[in-house]
């Protein structure tokens, strides 16, 4: 009935990552049975983007021209809007508490109460030049009773939220933005990146039972925490692939596209059995040109990745989110690909790891599988929520509703 | 000889009252004594001090003593650090009379020429055996001065910081940073000059003014005494409502600190917040949570006063000093082969700071440039043997180690290129260390 005045929007779903080793674009459609399947998968090269933020901008837009090209060849659709992946180090997040007080104990809990509290939340300290990225919802208190996901009807004085924000430079976060729109396609909304390749990798057992996803990108490496089916905690360190290339290529002394391609073939997050090896390498002509110890080029490699996982684990450690991490850690990403990882993940954060694979994805099996792809899957993912929020519910509550799925998925 | 025999009131008792003197070494050192001089500083005592007779009759300062009289005859020291150190030799007892009885000696020099790069540590050395507490503010000379000078310079360095209890280091060629493309070059030598009086009043200031937190001579010496460190100093003004962000960002920019990258290297900070009545409280917890979050490791220590004068302003002087990995275990100045272990890869460049151009390049231009060096110490030699039988043979030492000491220079180059392609990108920065720099270095892993 709704849909005679709001027709029904476009079930194709593309999510957009603009990354800084390559751009991806992915189609998902929604199913009959409200899930999700991936049909078509668009890539290319990134050259105008450096630790996940856009230097050069007329490079960047062609690399996304050219994904978005491919990725509406391989679904047969033609892509008109986007949902967009964004990242970087200026990216911060908090936990905010909001609080709302009726006048009489046995107040019924309304809708009204609930936006108040909201906007309560969302009143905190930032710099101005910044912009909330997201402010996703955590759990509701009424009267001190923790834990409750829907206080609407409930009898009770004291009303509180717990909100997680994610807010970030405002121009750094357009220089995306205006990538895309520079090639007249519309965002339908701009998603942090860790937050969708979580959303892409983890179920909601594991959310329940409290995950950490490691996304080991090639600029940055963004990290989530769910717990008790929330978003608890996030954040990016601008380190990495990156970074493990320019280490060996300073370490080894060789160009650092030569260290590149070192990393893939023959690096690992190990030292194990590398002890006394060497690699000749050739030049273009094909006549071994120099050697290169094996050991060295694993020690150089584990040091970056351990220091990275380091930093993650004291941050996540401070946070007392150690014991609350019970389906342990999730990693994707490209630098999911270098052998060993879990292993060196599993020691440093002192929990189980394993490869993220995009489960609850249908569709293309070497989109969902890639780890690299997890990002623009779960951007698929998150576009499917918001939408289904917003046929299912009438006028008035699809804004309630947009961010109620943002907290439950 | 235009002698200009010092005309110093030797008598410096001890007093309660603190003792400072500040000594004004070679030509860039004289100009900045002048400079505190003309900007009117009368809580020191002023003392000019030069191997070249014409340029120490050009100073307005009463007192200034000629060092090396007998061995140079008043000529300078020609570019030779050597020279300029056997010059300050042969004084040794008057230099020593100048110290006895002051408890703070801060020494103003320009490195990469004759007399400040060699005459300097002598009197650093000679004012710590008196037991005053030496300070040397030192400037190395721009690049375009040619690799010798910064070569020397560079010795020169070492060997402060093995004598000296602290040094506060300018590199000329970040003053241009400074600067815009238009500025003269009298301007240009003002600025840097005025940078190493700032640094001179500034530290005179923290100690000398009573604060409501106050740091005074205990605690500054408790930072940079026997550190043999290099310090950087830097020093922001800002006024207005939002005075707090203001005067942090711009300590951060300030090319002195490295953007910030200095306070991380840090491992004691000296912080003097001084404003007008209006100040709060909570403006000096503001201020110091963001410095400290720059170094968390560093030994903090902070003052705050009031002056009626700054009004709306709050100006904030802070000394980063950072123990140098092996200057500490440098012999004494006087063995010239300190140059040897001295060649610390990151003893340069990067780190440090302060400084004034002005004087390096008058020096360079002194009058003494017809005599080649050699061709004087010959002379003198001749005439003179008793005094200078030493002075061929160190000359010789001198030039050996400078060339023992070339391939250090490669290296202070691969430092700044570790961070690779993310040079032109913001550093990521975790609690002061930069980690586009490759883990392994940083972690000091050696590789086959």
């Amino acid at each position: 009935m709704l849909n005679l005045f709001f027709p029904k929007k476009t079930t194709v779903i593309v999510g957009l990552e603009i990354g800084t080793a390559k751009v991806a674009a992915v189609v998902g459609e929604v199913t009959e049975a409200g899930g999700v399947n991936i049909i078509g998968v668009g890539q290319c090269p990134s050259r105008g983007v450096r630790k996940g933020e856009v230097v050069n901008a007329s490079l960047a837009a062609e690399d996304v021209r050219n994904a978005i090209v491919e990725a509406e060849k391989s679904a047969d659709v033609e892509i008109a809007s986007v949902y967009l992946g964004v990242t970087g180090g200026h990216l911060t997040s908090l936990n905010t508490h909001g609080v709302f007080a009726s006048v009489s104990l046995d107040h019924e809990i309304s809708q009204q109460d609930v936006g108040e509290v909201l906007a309560n939340a969302k009143v905190f300290n930032r710099p101005s030049e910044n912009y909330v990225l997201h402010s996703i919802r955590q759990h509701f208190t009424v009267n001190g009773q923790a834990g409750i996901v829907d206080p609407v009807g409930m009898l009770g004085e004291q009303l509180e939220v717990d909100l997680h924000v994610i807010h970030g430079v405002t121009t750094r976060l357009q220089n995306h933005m205006r990538v895309v729109k520079g090639l007249n396609l519309e965002i339908e909304d701009t998603v942090f990146s860790g937050l969708c390749s979580a959303l892409a990798l983890l179920d909601n057992e594991q959310k329940q039972m409290g995950a950490l996803v490691v996304d080991i990108g090639a600029g940055t490496t963004e990290y989530v925490v769910y717990a008790d089916g929330v978003i608890k905690h996030t954040g990016v360190l601008a380190v990495g692939g990156d970074h493990v290339t320019n280490d060996l290529s300073y370490g080894l002394r060789m160009a650092p596209a030569r260290a590149a391609l070192l990393k893939r073939e023959h690096g690992a997050a190990t030292t194990e059995g590398a002890a006394g090896q060497t690699l000749t390498l050739t030049s273009e002509n094909g006549f071994p040109d120099r050697r290169v110890d094996l050991h060295d080029l694993r020690r150089i490699m584990v040091a970056r990745l351990e220091e990275a996982f380091q930093l993650i684990d004291e941050e996540i450690g401070e946070q007392g989110f150690h014991d609350q991490l019970r389906a342990g850690v999730c990693l994707c990403g490209g630098g999911a690909r270098i052998r060993g990882i879990e292993k060196l993940a599993a020691d440093v954060f002192g929990l189980p790891a394993t490869l993220g694979r995009a489960n609850a994805v249908g569709g293309l099996r070497s989109a969902t599988d890639d780890p690299e792809l997890a990002t623009a899957v779960g951007l698929v993912k998150y576009g499917a929520i918001r939408q289904k929020g917003q046929q299912s519910v009438g006028l008035v509550g699809k804004l309630k509703h947009l961010a109620g799925s943002l907290g439950l998925f | 000889m235009t002698s200009t025999e010092p005309t110093i009131a030797t008598a410096a008792p001890v007093k309660k009252q603190l003792t400072i003197k500040v000594f004004g070494l070679g030509g860039c050192g004289g100009n900045v004594a002048t400079q505190i001089h003309s900007s009117g500083f009368g809580g020191a005592q002023l003392i000019v001090l030069n191997t070249d007779s014409q340029a120490l009759a050009q100073c307005p300062l009463p007192y200034k003593f000629n060092l090396g009289l007998k061995l140079n005859g008043g000529l300078g020291a020609g570019g030779d650090p050597e020279r300029g150190r056997a010059a300050a030799e042969e004084d040794e007892a008057r230099l020593r009379e100048l110290c006895t009885g002051v408890d703070m000696v801060l020494i103003c020099a320009g490195l990469g020429g004759g007399t400040g790069t060699g005459a300097g540590p002598v009197l650093a050395r000679v004012a710590k055996e008196c037991g005053a507490l030496a300070l040397a503010f030192v400037t190395l000379p721009f690049d375009c001065e040619g690799s010798k000078r910064m070569r020397q310079a560079r010795l020169g360095l070492e060997e402060f910081k093995a004598a000296a209890d602290g040094v506060i280091c300018l590199p000329n060629q970040k003053v241009f940073k400074l600067i815009d493309e238009n500025t003269s070059v009298i301007e240009t030598f003002a600025t840097t000059n005025e940078l190493l009086a700032q640094g001179v009043r500034g530290i005179w200031q923290l100690v000398t003014r009573p604060g409501l937190i106050n740091l005074d001579f205990a605690d500054l010496c408790a930072v940079v005494r026997d550190r043999h460190s290099e310090s950087s100093f830097a020093s922001a003004e800002a006024a207005g409502p939002h005075r707090v962000k203001e005067v942090v960002e711009k300590l951060l920019e300030n090319p002195l600190l490295d953007g910030g990258a200095a306070l991380g290297e840090a491992d004691a900070l000296l912080v003097s917040l001084m404003g007008g009545p209006s100040l709060t409280m909570a403006e000096v917890s503001r201020v110091m949570d963001q410095i400290n979050r720059h170094c968390e490791n560093a030994h903090l220590m902070m003052g705050a006063a009031i002056e009626e004068a700054l009004g709306e302003r709050l100006t904030v002087t802070l000394v980063a000093s950072r123990r140098s990995s092996r200057g500490t275990d440098l012999p004494k100045v006087a063995e010239l082969d300190t140059a040897e272990p001295a060649p610390a890869p990151r003893a340069g460049s990067d780190f440090d700071l302060l400084g004034s151009a002005i004087a390096s390049k008058p020096q360079a231009r002194n009058p003494a440039v017809p005599f080649s060096p050699e061709g004087v110490a010959v002379a003198v030699a001749e005439t003179e043997a008793g005094v200078v039988a030493p002075a061929p043979v160190m000359a010789s030492r001198s030039w050996r180690s400078r060339k023992k000491v070339k391939p250090v220079h490669p290296e202070l180059g691969l430092e700044t290129v570790t961070t690779g392609p993310f040079q032109h990108s913001e550093p990521t920065r975790h609690n002061g260390v930069n980690l586009d720099v490759p883990t392994f270095v940083r972690r000091g892993m050696p590789m086959n």
